[in-house]
């Protein structure tokens, strides 16, 4: 029996929350909510999308992978040891002092990490100037940016929105966390951003919005984005909306907080559910 | 019947600020960075909307496939030539002083200083070289820059200091700023024994009774100065300082520790640029010794004729003159 695309996907995710929770546990708290929430999208990316080579992160001819949410480099950590560019025996060092793991992703700290992130509204204006020049350098590499929809709050984001539909930037996917949270409560509280696909859409993108929880969606969503890209041409979206939590009810049920607080006891519960989660779903 | 004077005007929001009949160069810049770029593949050229304003637009014409219009979007030119380096090229991105200096910054340090990226900073207007009022006059860009790492800052006199300067600050390994001077730039410094050498101040001449040390236009109006005092029988060394950071200590040093007075001259507020790059230098090194600011006054400066907010604001040679007689009991 040959394994689908989806279960490899799905089985990467499962084995990366179990990465999230045993880094989350090191600090006692964290933004361990958030990339519950986005690890199908990371597992999708790293496992089924990106072209990289995992003991070779500086490799010329790889696609660009830039995590415009530094807090989310927890997320990333997970891939990036799912992958086999970071050992999964190094996750414990997370947040600490001397780590490669920062808590918040740094492009001189760790492989495999392409920007320093954390003051957001960054990624996709670096993301622009990474795709024009390396069209410029006749390379069909493809740039995926990581971004949240707290980020569509800043205005950088809307300038690289416009720049790369302007200059036409096919080879640019931006792929936007739409977990409905922000530091202070709420995205439709906090600075309302729907109907985000029609601003993307008028921005001149190819925009796409899916349950970014829904490994399927996620999987027809990037092949429909792989699909149309192209050196020139439409620059693609793909809006998610993913769960703060997603695969541990504990956590899926907690009142939303930006820096979910773990109590010490609560960890081993955690990776009870998740793994009560995983294998009832198979 | 009287006869009205006519007030000088702003005129426009580049005024120049070459002497009438004075040698010049045009666009010393543009034509100093396509010519790079023949020999350099690297090189590409970007700005947000103000290419035909900071000579960026003769690269664009000399390499138009190698030249990116961003837009009014500093935030995003500055994101995209961090993410251009990234990938190996050496971008050279341009708009005025005052929108890399205050409204990007996030971007220049964090996308391209703290990864010490290749990426070369151009600003046009810096301090006061428009009459347009505040909202174009970059008279702290200097203070901005200097406490950011990594940052070299660049304070050229004149088209030979631009033209020697620009494939050096390619050469350089991480990022720089360019307090560009434009369109018809002044040509000086090609009548003294000096090279333009990135990191260097450099001694134009020489003199017993005062020292300058000056960077950027200053420098022109220091050596203007230096001759018109002569007259007056004082004799006076000028120390052009064109690196701002990292700050060639050693040379300025020399000169400063002697009993002559010392006078800094700047196109940029008394606060944050050459004068306490100096006057750090200075104690640093325990001298106790007095430093002159000449500088522009810690405020937001009128609108106006640029030949009058010089005089003004003591940029003009005449205050110069005047002042340093005055600090001399002359």
């Amino acid at each position: 029996m040959t394994t689908t695309r989806a279960e490899k996907v799905r089985d990467a995710a499962y084995r990366m929350r179990h990465h999230i929770l045993d880094m989350g546990e090191v600090q006692g708290q964290g933004y361990v909510g958030q990339a519950l929430g986005v690890a199908d999208l990371l597992a999708v990316t790293y496992v089924d999308q990106l072209r990289f080579r995992a003991d070779d992160p500086h490799w010329p001819e790889r696609d660009r992978f830039l995590l415009s949410t530094g807090h989310y480099a927890i997320a990333l950590y997970a891939a990036l040891a799912e992958a086999g560019t970071v050992p999964v025996t190094e996750l414990e060092t997370y947040g600490s002092d001397g780590s490669r793991l920062p808590m918040s992703g740094m492009a001189s700290y760790t492989p495999g990490m392409e920007i320093s992130g954390g003051s957001l509204g960054h990624g996709l204006t670096v993301a622009v100037g990474m795709a024009l020049g390396l069209r410029l350098k006749g390379r069909e590499q493809r740039v995926f940016n990581f971004l949240s929809d707290g980020e569509l709050d800043e205005g950088s984001t809307w300038e690289a929105a416009m720049g790369a539909a302007h200059h036409q930037l096919g080879l640019l996917t931006a792929m936007v966390d739409m977990n409905a949270l922000q530091a202070d409560g709420p995205t439709e509280n906090v600075l309302g951003i729907e109907p985000a696909e029609e601003k993307w859409e008028a921005a001149g993108w190819f925009t796409q919005r899916v349950d970014g929880n829904d490994i399927d969606a996620l999987l027809a969503a990037f092949d429909a984005a792989a699909e149309q890209a192209r050196p020139v041409g439409r620059p693609s979206v793909i809006l998610c909306d993913t769960r703060i939590g997603r695969g541990v009810p504990l956590l899926e049920t907690r009142e939303k907080a930006h820096f979910m607080r773990i109590d010490e006891d609560e960890w081993q519960l955690c990776r009870e559910q998740l793994s009560e989660g995983y294998e009832g779903a198979r | 019947m009287t006869t009205a004077t006519k007030r000088l005007t702003t005129s426009a929001m580049i005024a120049s600020f070459a002497d009438p009949g004075q040698r010049t160069t045009s666009a010393p810049f543009g034509h100093a960075l396509a010519a790079l770029a023949e020999r350099d593949d690297r090189i590409v050229g970007l700005t947000a909307d103000l290419g035909k304003y900071t000579d960026m637009h003769v690269f664009a014409q000399a390499h138009p496939t190698r030249f990116f219009q961003l837009g009014m979007a500093e935030q995003l030119l500055f994101g995209a030539a961090a993410g251009m380096a990234e990938v190996g090229l050496v971008p050279f991105a341009s708009t005025y002083s005052v929108f890399a200096a205050r409204r990007a910054y996030d971007f220049l340090c964090l996308d391209i200083a703290e990864p010490n990226l290749n990426v070369n900073i151009v600003g046009g207007l810096p301090g006061l070289t428009t009459g347009y009022g505040p909202s174009h006059q970059a008279t702290e860009d200097v203070a901005i820059f200097r406490g950011m790492p990594n940052l070299t800052i660049v304070d050229p006199c004149d088209s030979v200091d631009i033209e020697q300067a620009v494939p050096q600050l390619a050469a350089a390994e991480g990022p720089t700023y360019l307090r560009l001077l434009r369109g018809k730039v002044p040509t000086v410094l090609d009548e003294y024994d000096y090279t333009f050498r990135l990191g260097k101040a450099a001694v134009l001449r020489d003199g017993a009774d005062v020292v300058f040390v000056s960077s950027g236009l200053m420098t022109m109006r220091a050596l203007q100065a230096a001759e018109r005092l002569a007259r007056h029988k004082v004799d006076v060394a000028v120390v052009h300082t064109p690196t701002i950071k990292p700050f060639d200590a050693g040379t300025v040093l020399a000169e400063v520790d002697s009993d002559r007075l010392v006078v800094t001259l700047e196109n940029h507020t008394v606060v944050g640029g050459l004068f306490e790059t100096v006057a750090s230098a200075v104690v640093s090194r325990g001298l106790g010794k007095r430093v002159v600011p000449i500088a522009l006054p810690d405020e937001f400066l009128a609108a106006g004729a640029l030949p009058t907010l010089h005089e003004r604001y003591g940029l003009a040679t005449d205050t110069v003159v005047t002042k340093v007689l005055g600090e001399l009991d002359r």
